[in-house]
């Protein structure tokens, strides 16, 4: 690694919170003073809760089987990645031939594709997003810049690894990887998810702590809850 | 037993195995148009046990979130609308296992649960609090009550012609030539409807409240898991239970399964076929479309029974 | 191009003018005449477009440069106005009631270079970093690789190979002659 000017020496100041999202007193039209908390009082800031497979082995193969062959990915675009994943859908690669399709919203998709370099504001983003997805779910990190940085290694804003964040099931290598290459992915973690370590959801929540000490760490503006259903 | 004379426990067990039939056959049948539907674009396309496989991993996910009590009746409000629909109408004529719970006046039901869906679903997706959810409701509400105007108006120009309420007699009297159909015999009532038709297949151009791509995805952007796969059921069902309908009332009726499976698919593949060559409307384009169209061939055929 | 400076040149302070193109120059002028060239550009000499407006630090003269570049779509001539600034509690004379989108730009500079533009709409709003409590980053000052390394946990094993020598001795092992 290149030698750094060590002169340099990042300020850590606090980011004061948002005006409207702090604690404050209201007067309600009827007179009354009350307190409120935007962050708490809209929000519901359980932890995540880790979820055990079916007792059964047989249903839960069985289930590992479904989620493998029906992979919903979040239409989510972060870098130049999003780009790389718009042919998946043309003639020529076809990804729904695997059981694969995107759809718009959270709630509704299992893996969540990090396509790219990863700035501090997208990655707030990216956080919400995946914390809204059901579980079981996965994370796929795309190309170098989710690995360790890739091209963006000496930028300001950009995290190096992905994995400090949100954990990863399957990294795909490249600088962009081609569709070809992100098929590749997406089989290698269809056989992970049907060998049922696709876990991350349940790692995510046992060692929630951490990870949002690391999310705090470069997210300087948290005005979010904790964990965002 | 007098307000149901003919009525036999028998057929509850009947009646079920008609929705599995029908739901199964739903589920196979969107696939293929969809694979169809692939091939025209040069894909290879889904595999067409798909739908089964999505529906197991819904049902499979491990966490839900409900938003209230609302939220969880909404798809349940939206499939009791596919099913009643389904229950209440003969779906193969002349068998006594399929015959379902039709009764003399089963034509007014029909029409009321081809509705029913719809208003459950903006129940429950208002309930979720997400704005796209009250956006694609609010759209989906006004395109559907334009679009049952013409249906109605059809509906009521067939009773005229026919005399009764009943389904079953309806479909009685088409029987023997296929010149017998409403479709020849009364055509004009048969294109209102048939407007209708098109318009609440939720496909293009009528496929505003679902918008994929403005409002993702539209009502039911909150819905996950288990909510969303009783969803899923519902929309194989439901656009076959209706397309049985319209084969009753206007197509002269299935006998057996093939002929149903037939003519359901050919019905269905109009307002696919439909779908793909047109761009899609706007709510306002598509009301101004019904009123202009619709509603004008349904009092036609009402003043020319 | 040349007709406009001098007519510039009678009224107003400028220094040599850089001709990149003949239809592209820039040319340096004086922080107080800035708006008053500006307007008449704009209103008189048809540059009604103004393609951009952005700095460059010259840590080493302790000066901010300010480029604005503006566009006669008639005549295809384009012209960068420089202004030099003291880089000092850089402040710069906002011109978003010339230009509307100049406001934009003159908020990206506040966030990226500490540029102060008193008047402007919503300047001192964050544009595109979030919560950015260290020194504006594009400022030569600050120190991207050491920000980065101090913030952001490197994966080991990442190595950096000189082009040349890798691809040599990849393609090429056995050269020069001897080597292995």
């Amino acid at each position: 690694m290149k030698d750094v000017d060590d002169k340099f020496r990042k300020t850590d100041t606090e980011v004061p919170l948002r005006e409207e999202l702090r604690p404050r007193k209201v007067t309600t039209p009827d007179g009354q003073e009350i307190d409120i908390d935007p962050l708490r009082d809209y929000f519901c800031e359980a932890k995540p809760k880790v979820h055990p497979k079916a007792y059964s082995k047989i249903v839960e193969d069985f289930y590992n089987w479904a989620r493998a062959n029906s992979l919903w990915i979040l239409g989510f675009g972060t870098g130049c990645g999003a780009i790389e994943m718009r042919p998946l859908m043309t003639p020529r690669f076809d990804a729904y031939r695997y059981g694969i399709q995107w759809r718009p919203t959270p709630r509704q998709a299992n893996l969540l594709v990090i396509s790219g370099y990863l700035s501090v504001k997208t990655l707030k983003r990216a956080i919400r997003a995946y914390e809204q997805m059901p579980q079981p779910k996965y994370v796929m990190g795309l190309g170098s810049c989710t690995i360790n940085g890739g091209m963006y290694w000496d930028s300001y804003n950009t995290i190096k690894r992905l994995d400090d964040y949100l954990p990863v099931d399957m990294y795909v290598a490249g600088c962009m990887p081609r569709p070809e290459a992100l098929l590749h992915g997406f089989m290698e973690l269809k056989r992970v998810i049907r060998e049922g370590k696709g876990e991350g959801a349940n790692k995510y929540a046992e060692n929630f702590d951490q990870y949002k000490a690391n999310q705090k760490a470069v997210i300087k503006d948290w005005d979010m809850p904790d964990y965002n259903w | 037993m007098t307000a149901f004379p003919n009525f036999e426990w028998v057929q509850i067990a009947y009646a079920l195995l008609t929705l599995f039939i029908v739901i199964n056959y739903g589920m196979v049948m969107t696939a293929v148009v969809r694979k169809i539907g692939a091939r025209v674009g040069g894909r290879y396309g889904i595999p067409v046990w798909q739908n089964y496989v999505d529906l197991l991993k819904n049902i499979a996910l491990r966490s839900k979130i409900s938003h209230g009590v609302m939220y969880y009746l909404g798809p349940v409000f939206r499939l009791t609308g596919g099913v009643g629909l389904l229950m209440f109408v003969p779906t193969i004529y002349g068998s006594e296992w399929h015959q379902n719970f039709s009764y003399a006046g089963d034509l007014i039901l029909a029409l009321y649960f081809v509705f029913f869906g719809t208003l459950g679903m903006a129940l429950g997706a208002g309930e979720s609090g997400h704005p796209h959810s009250a956006i694609g409701v609010s759209r989906g509400l006004a395109q559907v009550t334009m679009a049952e105007l013409p249906l109605a108006l059809g509906v009521y120009a067939l009773s005229l012609q026919y005399g009764t309420l009943d389904i079953t007699k309806i479909v009685a009297a088409q029987q023997g030539s296929i010149f017998n159909w409403t479709l020849f015999t009364n055509p004009l009532a048969t294109v209102a409807a048939m407007v209708a038709f098109v318009g609440t297949m939720m496909r293009s151009p009528f496929d505003v409240a679902m918008a994929p791509q403005e409002i993702p995805i539209g009502p039911p952007t909150e819905y996950h898991s288990s909510y969303l796969a009783l969803m899923q059921t519902n929309r194989v069902l439901f656009p076959v239970a209706k397309t049985v309908i319209y084969m009753n009332l206007f197509f002269g009726g299935a006998t057996s399964w093939a002929e149903f499976a037939i003519k359901v698919f050919c019905l269905y593949m109009i307002s696919v076929v439909i779908g793909v060559v047109h761009p899609r409307f706007r709510v306002e384009q598509s009301i101004r479309f019904f009123l202009k169209w619709g509603l004008p061939l349904g009092v036609l055929a009402i003043l020319t029974v | 191009m040349r007709e406009i400076l001098y007519r510039l040149k009678d009224r107003y302070h400028l220094g040599t003018p850089t001709f990149q193109r003949t239809d592209l120059c820039f040319v340096t002028v004086r922080r107080d005449e800035i708006r008053a060239i500006l307007t008449e550009l704009r209103d008189m000499e048809g540059f009604t477009h103004l393609t951009f407006l952005t700095a460059v630090d010259w840590i080493e003269e302790q000066l901010f440069q300010l480029t604005y570049m503006v566009n006669n779509r008639e005549a295809n001539l384009s012209l960068g106005l420089r202004v030099l600034l003291d880089r000092e509690d850089a402040t710069g004379d906002t011109i978003h009631d010339l230009w509307p989108t100049a406001a934009t730009y003159q908020r990206e500079l506040r966030e990226m270079f500490g540029i102060k533009f008193p008047g402007s709409p919503r300047v001192d709003e964050e544009f595109i970093l979030e919560g950015w409590t260290d020194l504006p980053p594009y400022r030569r000052d600050f120190d991207t690789l050491a920000y980065s390394q101090q913030t952001y946990n490197d994966r080991p094993g990442r190595v950096t190979h000189d082009p040349k020598t890798h691809m040599q001795k990849t393609l090429y092992p056995s050269y020069p002659k001897g080597a292995k």
